[in-house]
Parts: structure tokens; sequence; C-alpha cells
């Protein structure tokens, strides 16, 4: 019981990440239609730029405190947002209009692009950082098990929730997030009533990136690790969370990260156990539990947990 | 502006010219477009200077942190240490603001482009035409000429797998429209099959070729069943997952697999009972037709092999598409819901789509099993799918000239930048996209209708409904 909980604990910390990037994924591809397949490269990159502004702090002899956590976590959103933004004006914005396979070939080649960037100029190796958010609180102590939360799972529930709160407010009480509604429901009667649709995409695809990074600078001060390929997998998996919490809904995004990191974090902890048909399964299969999930939810469930059934025209 | 206004690209009898190049013109840019007769614009330098120089502001945020700044894992594995390279970012930055103001200065001052027209559409057709047979007739010969080095005949034997492939998956994508991401799993499906039949029972090559692509097509159709209802995007991520499942699966279970370690002295193919070896002996081919020895006897039979492995599968995808079967999945790309009004079984069309291009994938398998003689689950990542799409998608959709272009050109290029090593997957990318945004069509951007009423003309690839299903 003590381990369930731990193991719950953990997979939402890991869970709020993926619905912070799972988020950047609905959003695209709710306003333009596509798989923004660069995305999880973009939350390596927001990675990085943490990874990079930490060392630049330490080394410039910087308190390692809150002050510097959030310092960081700004300059990463806004270097990300710049990428995401020229990625969509290089690569996305020329083929607007163009038939639906154009943008996923050259959103495919933007992955590969941003990956080897990374390898080239920041080296094909791991880099850790040392551990900057430290300390636990234990819970509970029973069985010889102690529940613990590290205020690192707790500063990931708590920003998550914040950056998710003011990007709620955003889009639905702004001027800008009824723009952005409105793109998504009809991009050509938007464009005629006067948005500026264009405006509005590149706008979607910085706070996408923005929220990337955000997700970036807490899987890195979580895991303490950074390398150039992370990002294909979590991509991946963000993904399966955007078409769990069915796509298009923000907060269905959340709630499928959510559920993708527990059942992660459940199957890596319990399959092979000695208990009944667990010990049949092997905890190296996480990430195929993951893909099974997404298979099974797209054949059964379609339109996801929270999403609008589409209903095609003739 | 968005495309939505862009009327699709028949051929222009005259009139419009038409900016098909990607880059948005200086009016595009802005919400509303300026009409010709609209307020003078700026002068075009001016405004090629400062949209130039705003580039070059963005490019600066984005080297700066990731390139201006590189952590190296410090000694002994401590903490990182920073290194700062500002004249690399100040390069960078320069090759930005003169590669876009030259971009701008030519948007602004190219002439006039001439329209397409009927006539010059169907000269382009008729080049095409010579084109096919002369790329056949140099793929037939080029082990034969004096100057091929051994180099070049693996370089050879390199481009054609992927040319297979391409046209493998262009069964599926191209001509049945479904967008298959996790190609990659049927060419894995088809190396372990020869690789574990051949070490396990010591079956020859010859008897696996077909197993492998049996082997495969089962894969396909077992892919193929739960994918029947999705379309577009979501049947992409799906086939990306079936991938990527194949892959782990190929990783984890060690006991018949190998793990990571792979399958390792796979038997290498035989000319009809003939083996190949360098050092000669009797039973060999060079004993038998009494020749010298020779390492590059074997190259060439790979060479020849992969060539006819290649052409099969041409040659069954156009006949294919003259029969029932291929006017189906033609159908079913265009509109699925015609299709099934009009009668045809969309599941038993899908499903042989999925098991005809999986089964030409398990031959290309099997052949780079036998090639290379070790196969691990290194070979089979998502990017040689990534890769073999964007053959199909460059080359331009249903076109088999074109897939085989778009290999020589990706594959070749790819290996000619040897040199360049880790800077070689870089510029691999930005092709990717630079070619996309060229021609979003592909390079062979002109169709002809596989069955037409009357003569049959050639159609821009934009009237065409591809990669919907």
């Amino acid at each position: 019981m003590a381990y369930a909980l731990q193991q719950l604990i953990n997979g939402v910390a890991l869970g709020m990440i993926y619905g912070l990037i799972a988020v950047g994924y609905t959003m695209v591809y709710g306003i333009i239609g596509m798989i923004n397949f660069a995305h999880g490269d973009i939350f390596m990159v927001g990675a990085f730029v943490s990874l990079i502004s930490f060392v630049l702090l330490s080394s410039g002899g910087w308190a390692a405190g809150p002050g510097a956590v959030l310092l960081v976590l700004l300059v990463s959103m806004a270097i990300t947002a710049l990428y995401g933004w020229s990625v969509e004006r290089i690569a996305y914005r020329p083929l607007r209009g163009s038939f639906r396979l154009a943008p996923l070939i050259s959103a495919i080649g933007m992955s590969i692009v941003l990956q080897n960037f990374v390898q080239v100029s920041q080296g094909a190796r791991a880099k850790p950082i040392e551990p900057i958010i430290t300390g636990s609180v234990e819970l509970w102590h029973g069985n010889g098990f102690a529940v613990s939360v590290s205020t690192m799972q707790v500063v990931i529930v708590v920003v998550t929730l914040a950056v998710m709160a003011v990007f709620t407010w955003l889009v639905t009480r702004t001027r800008l997030g009824r723009a952005m509604r409105a793109c998504e429901q009809d991009r050509k009667m938007a464009g005629l009533l006067g948005i500026d649709t264009d405006r509005t995409i590149s706008i979607t695809f910085v706070i996408g990136a923005a929220l990337a990074a955000v997700a970036g600078t807490l899987y890195l001060l979580r895991y303490g690790l950074a390398d150039f390929f992370m990002g294909f997998i979590v991509g991946v998996k963000a993904f399966t969370a955007a078409v769990l919490g069915g796509i298009g809904s923000l907060p269905g995004a959340l709630l499928g990260g959510l559920l993708i990191g527990l059942i992660e974090t459940m199957w890596s902890a319990y399959a092979g156990q000695d208990m009944f048909l667990l010990r049949e399964l092997n905890p190296a299969y996480k990430d195929v539990a993951a893909f099974g999930i997404l298979i099974a939810t797209l054949i059964f469930l379609p339109s996801g947990l929270l999403g609008r059934a589409e209903v095609e025209k003739v | 502006m968005s495309g939505a206004s862009r009327l699709p690209e028949g051929p222009h009898v005259g009139g419009v010219p038409h900016n098909d190049d990607g880059v948005p013109e200086p009016g595009e840019m802005g919400g509303i477009p300026r009409g010709p007769e609209a307020a003078p614009p700026r002068p075009p330098v001016a405004h090629a200077l400062r949209d130039a120089g705003i580039s070059a502001l963005v490019a600066l945020g984005l080297f700066v942190p990731l390139v201006g700044l590189r952590t190296d894992v410090g000694p002994g594995g401590g903490g990182l240490i920073l290194r700062t390279r500002w004249a690399d970012v100040a390069i960078l930055v320069a090759i930005v603001f003169a590669g876009r103001l030259a971009m701008n200065l030519w948007s602004a001052y190219r002439p006039a482009k001439k329209p397409r027209t009927v006539l010059r559409t169907a000269q382009i057709a008729r080049i095409g035409t010579f084109v096919a047979p002369l790329f056949l007739g140099f793929a037939v010969l080029m082990p034969l000429l004096p100057w091929t080095t051994r180099y070049g005949l693996d370089l050879g034997v390199l481009v054609l797998t992927y040319v297979m492939l391409g046209w493998g998956l262009n069964i599926v994508v191209g001509l049945a429209g479904l967008l298959d991401l996790g190609y990659v799993a049927f060419y894995a499906v088809g190396a372990y099959t020869y690789a574990l039949l051949s070490t396990t029972y010591g079956l020859s090559f010859w008897v696996c070729l077909p197993l492998a692509g049996i082997f495969a097509a089962f894969a396909g159709v077992l892919l193929g069943f739960p994918v029947l209802r999705l379309r577009g995007d979501y049947l992409a991520i799906v086939t990306l997952a079936f991938g990527e499942i194949i892959r782990v699966v190929l990783l984890n279970w060690v006991s018949l697999t190998g793990g990571p370690n792979g399958i390792s002295g796979i038997p290498r193919p035989s000319f009809f009972g003939l083996s190949f070896s360098a050092g000669g002996g009797p039973g060999t081919f060079s004993d038998f037709f009494g020749l010298e020895p020779s390492p590059t006897h074997r190259a060439v039979f790979l060479y020849y092999l992969i060539l006819v492995l290649a052409l099969l599968t041409n040659w069954v995808t156009i006949r294919l598409r003259r029969q029932p079967l291929g006017r189906a999945w033609e159908a079913l790309r265009e509109d699925e819901i015609a299709c099934r009004a009009l009668g045809i079984n969309v599941t038993n069309t899908k499903l042989t789509a999925f098991a005809i291009g999986a089964m030409f994938g398990g031959f290309a398998g099997a052949f780079f099993a036998t090639r290379q003689a070790f196969v691990s689950p290194e070979s089979f990542t998502f990017i040689e799918s990534a890769i073999i799409l964007a053959i199909v998608v460059l080359g331009g959709l249903g076109s088999q000239l074109g897939v085989a272009i778009a290999a020589l050109v990706l594959i070749g290029g790819f290996e000619a930048f040897r040199d360049l090593e880790e800077y070689r997957m870089l510029v691999f990318g930005a092709a990717m996209v630079v070619i996309m945004v060229w021609r979003p069509r592909g390079l062979v951007s002109t169709r002809r209708p596989s069955v037409a009423l009357g003569e049959r003309r050639a159609i821009s690839g934009d009237l065409v409904g591809e990669g919907h299903g």
C-alpha cells in the first residue's frame, strides 16, 4: 500500500511534465491540424537552454535559490519560444494550405535538424547537473516503507498547475484566446472576420514552446540529465497523452499526461514482481505499454476521454 | 496568405504566373495581401535590409545560448564547465543576415517567371519518358563500366535498397493513401526472419526470401487490422508506435533476438548453389566459371540481386495499378466514403495495401540481412522510417520515377557528404525541409491517371488527394 502510494506520487509528477508537453501538441493540432513532430525536440531545446543557464549562473557564483530557478525558467521559456516561432516560420508557414503530408515531412526534417544541431553544438554526451532542489517530506511511515514527497515533486506539481492556470485564463478569457479558438473552429472564416490568422498561429507555437520549456526545465531538475535525443520518446508519449485526453482539449491533455505518467510508473514498479500475472511482464516494456495504450485509445475511443467526436460531412 | 485562397495548380493555360516556390512574397507576410494596385511598397532594398536585420536578431537569440555557450563534462566527471564561442555565433548570424538579404533581393528583382503552359508540361512529360529508360540502362550497366569502383558498387547497392523500400512504401502511401510511419518494422521483420531461419535451421537465402516476405505481410495485416478505422495523422502516429513496439521487442527479447547484440554470422547468398569466396576453391562461383577469385563478384551479385528485387517491386506496382485492386487503392486514396458507396470492400483493400507494401519491405529486409551478415535493432530505428517516407514524399507520391530520383539524391547525397561527419545528419534534415518548402508536391509533381476515358493527360499533383487515408 505504501509502495503504491509512493508510485502514485512519482507518477503524478511525471505525468504533469507529459501534460505540459501534450498541451503544445494538442493546441497546434487543434489550430492547424498537423502533428508538430518537432515539438518533442523543442522540449529538448528547453531542457538544454535551462542546463546552460544553470551552468552559467553557477559559474557566475549565484546561489541556486528559488530566484535563480525562476530566472532560468524565464530565460528558457523566452529562448525556446523563439525556437518554436522560428520553426513555424521556416518549416510550416510556407507550406500552409499545401497538401497534408508536406508539413509532416518538413516537421520530421525540422526534428532531425534540431536534434543534430544540439548534438553538434553541445556534444553527444548526456550532460548531468547537480541536484538544485533537494530535500523531501516524509508523509507516512508504514510496514517499513516510508512514503515521501520530494520538494522537487512538489515544485513540479505547483509550477505545472500555476502555468496551466495562467494558460487556461489566456485561452478562455483574453482576446488572443478568443482569436485562437476562432482559428481552431474555422480558419478561413476567422480570417474573413479580421483575425490575423498567421499571427495567431505563430503565437500558438510560441506558447506551446514556452510550455515545453517549462516541462524541459522541470524534467532537467527532476532527472538531472539532458541529452540531444531525449525529445523523441518523451514527445511520442506526450502525443499519446494528447490523444488519450482527446486532441484539441486542454484539460484532456493534462489528464492524458497524468494517466500516461501513472501507467508508465506503475508498469516500471510492478512489472516482473512476484504477484499473479505480473511476473510475466517485463519492466523494459514500459514504452510498449504507453504505445499499446495509444493504439487501444485510437481504436476504441478515437475522440479521447474529453474530446469531441469528429463528424465527417460528405 | 494561408493557402485557403490558393487554387489548386492545374496545367495553366498561359495567364497567371504562379509562385509555387513557397517563399512568401512581401505581401504574403502580413495579414492582408497587398494587391498589385495598392500603394507602392517600401523600396525593396530598405525592406530587404530591415527584414534581414530582424532575421539576424532572431538568429542571435537562437544561437547565443546553444552555440555560444558550450557545456562540457569537466575533468574527473565533475560538474559541467562552460566554454564560450562567440566567433561561431557571429559567423552564423552573419550567414543568416546575408542569406536572408539575398533571398529578399532575389524575390524582389527576379525576372517574371514564365507561366507554365500545357505545351511546357507536355515537353517535360516527354523528357520524362526518356529519363526512366536512361536510368534503367545506367543501373543495369553500372557494374560493368570500367570506372566503377568497389565503393561505387556498394553505394549503388545502398541506393537501390532505398529505392526498393521507397517503391514498397509507395504502394501504401502513394497508391492507397495510408500514411505509414512505421514501415521500418516490416524491414526489420524481414531481416530477422532471414537471420533467425538461416542461423537456427540453416535454410538458404532463396528459401528464406519468400518466407521473409510472407512473415512481413502477416505483420502488415497485423498492423492493418486495428488501424482500419483510423485516418491521416492518427494513422501515422499509430504506425510509428507499431514500429517502435517492434524495435523495443527486438531489443528486449534477448533469448530469441540476441537483444542489443543482434544476430551475427548470417550466411551470405549463393548463386545457384555456388558460394562466393574471396579465396576461391572447389564449388565456388569463381571456380565454376574459371574466373580469378575476387571479392568483387559477390558485390556485383548483390548489386544485381537488389536491382532485380527493386525492379520486381516496380513491375508489380505498375501491373497492380491497372488491375481492379490497384484502382480500388487509388479510389480509396481519393475518397473513402465514395468507395464504400460504390461497393468496394474497404477492409480488404486497405489490408492488401498494407500486406503487399509490407511484403516488399520484408524482401528488402532479407536482402539487408544477407548483405550485412549482421542485424541488430539499431538498424531499425524511427529515423529509417522517416527517411523512407521522405524519399516517397520528396519524390512525389505515387510517382515511381520520382521515388527513384529522390532515393538517389537523398541517399547518394548523404553518402557524398561523408566527410562532414556529424554535420551530415544536420544537412540531411535541412535538405528535407528545403525540398519540401521548395516543392511541396515532390520532385516529380505531375501524375498520369491510371485509368482515363480517352486520352491520358498528365495532371498536377495538387489535383490528386494523396495521403488523406
